[in-house]
């Protein structure tokens, strides 16, 4: 595998109660944001060879105008080497999506569209704050279709108290009517800093309690293994294995990744540094010279080992048991017993329910 | 010659004790400004944290009078806690008289009252010093009134000060030359001096601290320690100013230390009396007692291959703490380890804070105990600290436990609420003064285990932080016990159980089970928590699966943020034990013994 290449775009109209990834919500992008990016790009064009992957995330990407974006595309493939069959993908709002746009991104060069649809129930989109319609992303998806987009990956939320499992399950039914290449299902999660978590520090519950939370998350696994979904991560399924986000890939087994924009975060192999936060600080970074970074880190063995298995028990992959060692032994046996893993191919992976604790399953392992 | 005056300042904690030996130590100019910190006699780390003082120090202090007399004023600084009351009356001992600080917002508390019952028993000279009259709080009226109507002494005496605006101190000095009688006892006379401390000095070995009654003692006379008839060298005798200063001889009166290759603290006792081989003192000094632990715990080493490295610091430790007992231990629980003695739960806590702070040693300390006394049916008598060893009930004909009286001074408003305190921590025979309006003295005769099972907190609790409190032990008086066991998952867990009162066994139980399902982290699966006596389940608490743990995002920007997370998940778990698949935390141990907050 490539390197990817991750471009964060940090605005939005408006800011959803839910979310915790940097963005501001203003109706233009701000001034110098793009001669900062432009300048990154320079910075850092020669730091990996060719890419096999570009990734356009936010924020909302789509919230630039076309020729905005255009540039943007521009700087980009002038400065880095994509290799011919690169995966290329753009987070989309459906809100954004005419069947212009759905042209344009085409013919930019986009081949996968990943489209925050979260609902299509109306109700259930009010409440978390979203700008648009069931209808909107069902128009959405009909435009990208017809200009020909072969992968589609819809994102998805659920968890959420006041929704029931039946009504979860009917949504989903709808998003498998457009025959989705790709879906993300998120429980709802409360990220520190947000809305939604603030209401709950209030005592208003928002999400469901853990052990609904979990029924809903075997049932959403089953469903769409039943439907010939893959479930290849905690919240990413696919219709099959080429189907996989490449991109999003490299993340979870320590494949490189080159990370632009504001609080993009990058990792050679060793290294992971992370830019600042804050789109100001950024551009006035580039304009006097210097690269946006705010902090890194060099991950020693210990680390890297306990990232592997934290990123590996989130995959259908799982972890190699060549990199465990013997006194690993009781306890793979004890979560095989449990039902928590599975041993294939020399790979310990995890089943439906260890996706459930895979945050705690690299603790069962020493040292 | 010089002058002598032998001092201690008594208090009821946080009182002001260490501040005014702070500001007397400045007033005699000891200490330059610049090189002075607070709590200057509290050399330990937990204890200037603490703003407590575990050991008896002395110091010296240069003192002019307005006429030009030359002074040395010994002032010996005492530990202000009740589990170290027979340290604190051999420094009381060594004085001719006591500073008695009181605050002048708090008024007369149970250790002040303790504490002057203790100098009367040495009759010494008593001067009342009414502390922080700048406080806003202050009242100095009341404080005189309980001065004069609760301790019977003359408050027309009583000298105002303000230790921390520095205020006063000089009349603090001249009361002291004034009204504390010199020392008597003649040079002539046979060598008596008595040990009121000990340390260990790793390139000196023990420094013993002693006051000189009679006699003198000079580097290479012959030492005799008359509780074991133990002979050494003397190297080098001294006084204390800021660091030890060797003088040519210590004197009658005089109150120094001693050198002379005494090798651990242990070799000594406080209370002993040092004299010389060839001219013995015809007894030793009176008041000298063994000091016998009372509270029992075990501690382990937290992963088990560090059981060399604790038996190493437990040497070492003791080298400096002749209080501290240990021997080996075993559990099957927890793997090798020490059962240990203290003197109290405050020596327990500070033994175990400072083998993990000092020694750096990750400790797991099970429940303190009592001692307790069984006769059996054959006619043996068995004396038990470990509740693991607990007899066979069938064989036990009569249980007996220690019982302590306790005292409890506290403004009368909060009688009802400690009166059922005490009645529910067993307590009887109760007594009542009133030592002035408003304000009230509860005595109880009271099992000490009643104590050790949170009292404190619980008082602190009830009265506000109002009530002060106070013991002494008594005697053993029988009882009726049993052994409560904890079982996790239907395994016994032998550091879990407890020697426990029959009649409040299933509460203590209860008690136990929830606090333990406080604090055991969830599992994989599900854990269930019991207490039982002999074969019968008396309560359960249950510590549910965790489900679901997993978080649903993780892209570039969460991986650092999720490892971090992980790692101090790691480094926590390190501080648990594995009992069985359970794994259970450090604290867990002792927080049985902790009861539910009302």
């Amino acid at each position: 595998m490539f390197p990817g290449l991750y471009v964060h775009i940090p605005f939005c109209r408006s800011k959803c109660p839910y979310c915790g990834f940097y963005s501001i919500p203003s109706s233009t992008p701000m001034d110098g944001w793009f001669d900062g990016l432009k300048r990154e790009v320079i910075y850092q064009k020669s730091l990996f060879g060719r890419f096999d992957s570009l990734y356009l995330g936010g924020g909302t990407p789509t919230f630039l105008n076309t020729k905005l974006l255009e540039q943007v595309m521009a700087s980009l493939l002038d400065h880095f080497h994509l290799t011919p069959d690169a995966e290329i993908t753009i987070e989309a709002n459906p809100c954004d999506i005419t069947r212009h746009k759905a042209e344009a991104l085409k013919a930019l060069g986009f081949n996968r569209i990943n489209l925050g649809v979260q609902s299509f129930n109306d109700n259930v989109l009010k409440f978390l704050g979203r700008r648009h319609s069931s209808e909107n992303a069902e128009n959405a998806v009909t435009h990208l279709r017809s200009a020909g987009f072969k992968n589609i990956g819809l994102d998805l939320i659920y968890g959420l108290k006041a929704q029931s499992m039946k009504e979860w399950i009917d949504g989903l039914k709808t998003a498998l009517a457009f025959q989705p290449e790709h879906l993300s299902c998120y429980q709802l999660t409360l990220e520190k800093g947000t809305v939604f978590d603030r209401r709950s520090r209030k005592n208003i519950m928002i999400t469901l309690p853990e052990k609904t939370a979990a029924a809903h998350f075997l049932a959403t696994s089953s469903f769409l293994g039943n439907q010939g979904y893959m479930h290849y991560e905690v919240s990413n399924f696919a219709r099959n294995e080429r189907l996989e986000s490449r991109h999003n890939r490299k993340y979870w087994n320590h494949t490189p990744y080159l990370g632009l924009g504001p609080s993009a975060h990058s990792f050679d192999g060793e290294k992971r540094w992370w830019n600042v936060r804050s789109v100001k600080k950024y551009r006035s970074a580039l304009k006097e010279g210097r690269l946006p970074i705010e902090g890194w880190e060099t991950l020693t063995r210990e680390q890297r080992h306990l990232e592997s298995l934290a990123l590996g028990f989130r995959t259908r992959r799982g972890v190699d048991l060549e990199s465990l060692d013997a006194t690993s032994e009781k306890a793979l046996a004890m979560l095989q017993k449990q039902g928590l893993l599975k041993i294939i191919n020399g790979r310990a992976a995890p089943t439906r329910r260890g996706y459930l604790l895979a945050d705690h399953l690299p603790l069962c392992f020493s040292p | 010659m010089k002058q002598i005056r032998n001092f201690s300042i008594i208090a009821h904690i946080d009182h002001g004790k260490s501040t005014l030996a702070d500001r007397m130590i400045q007033a005699t100019g000891l200490v330059e400004t610049r090189d002075f910190r607070d709590q200057l006699l509290d050399t330990m780390d937990i204890e200037r944290e603490r703003g407590i003082t575990i050991k008896s120090q002395a110091i010296t202090l240069p003192y002019v009078d307005s006429e030009g007399r030359e002074y040395a004023l010994n002032l010996i600084d005492t530990p202000g806690h009740v589990d170290f009351s027979y340290e604190v009356s051999r420094a009381l001992a060594s004085c001719e008289g006591v500073l008695l600080l009181v605050d002048a917002a708090q008024g007369v508390e149970a250790q002040t009252m303790a504490n002057l019952f203790a100098a009367m028993e040495h009759d010494l000279e008593i001067i009342p010093v009414i502390n922080k009259i700048d406080l806003p709080s202050a009242d100095i009226e009341q404080t005189k009134e309980q001065i004069e109507i609760d301790l019977g002494l003359d408050s027309d005496l009583a000298i105002l000060c303000s230790a921390k605006e520095g205020t006063g101190i000089d009349h603090v000095l001249e009361a002291v030359v004034e009204l504390i009688p010199p020392p008597a006892g003649s040079e002539e006379n046979p060598l008596e001096a008595l040990i009121f401390d000990a340390h260990y000095d790793p390139f000196r070995g023990t420094i013993v601290s002693c006051r000189v009654f009679s006699g003198h003692v000079r580097p290479g006379d012959t030492i005799r320690l008359m509780y074991n008839n133990a002979t050494y060298r003397v190297e080098e005798v001294g006084v204390f100013r800021l660091a030890r200063e060797p003088r040519k001889v210590l004197s009658a009166g005089e109150v120094g230390y001693i050198i002379s290759g005494i090798k651990t603290v242990s070799d000594t006792r406080i209370g002993d009396t040092i004299t010389l081989e060839n001219s013995p003192a015809p007894a030793p000094l009176p008041g000298f007692k063994e000091v016998k632990p009372v509270v029992f715990a075990s501690i382990y080493p937290v992963a088990s291959d560090e059981y060399r490295s604790l038996v190493e610091a437990l040497e070492k430790y003791k080298l400096n703490d002749a209080a501290l007992i240990f021997q080996k231990d075993s559990s099957a629980a927890l793997g090798l380890g020490f059962r240990c003695g203290f003197l109290g739960l405050l020596h327990l806590e500070i033994v175990q804070e400072r083998l993990e702070r000092e020694f750096d040693q990750s400790l797991i300390m099970t429940s303190p105990t009592v001692q307790y006394r069984f006769e059996l049916t054959n006619g043996d008598e068995v004396t038990i600290d470990n509740p693991v060893y607990y007899p066979d009930p069938a064989t036990i004909s009569k249980a007996f436990e220690p019982y302590i009286r306790a005292s409890i001074m506290i403004p009368e408003r909060y009688m009802g609420a400690v009166m059922e305190l005490c009645l529910e921590r067993r307590g009887t025979h109760s007594q009542f003064s009133y030592p002035s309006t408003g304000r009230i003295e509860i005595q109880f005769d009271m099992p000490l285990a009643e104590v050790i099972y949170d009292f404190y907190d619980r008082l602190k609790t009830v009265t506000q932080g109002y009530g002060s409190f106070d013991y002494d032990l008594l005697d053993y008086r029988e009882s009726d016990l049993v052994k409560l066991d904890i079982l996790l998952n239907g395994e016994k867990v032998d550091a879990l159980c407890q020697i426990v009162y029959r009649e409040g066994a299933r509460a203590r139980a209860l008690n136990s089970c929830n606090r333990l399902k406080e604090e055991i982290p969830r599992h994989m699966f599900k854990i269930a928590i019991q207490g039982a006596i002999g074969g019968t389940i008396i309560a359960r608490s249950t510590v549910n699966a965790f489900r679901k743990d997993v978080t649903a995002k993780c892209y570039g920007g969460d991986i650092t943020r999720k490892r971090k997370l992980l790692e101090k998940q790691k480094k926590g778990k390190k501080r648990m034990k594995m009992v069985g698949s359970v794994t259970v935390p450090q604290s867990a141990f002792i927080a049985i013994l902790r009861s539910d907050d009302k």
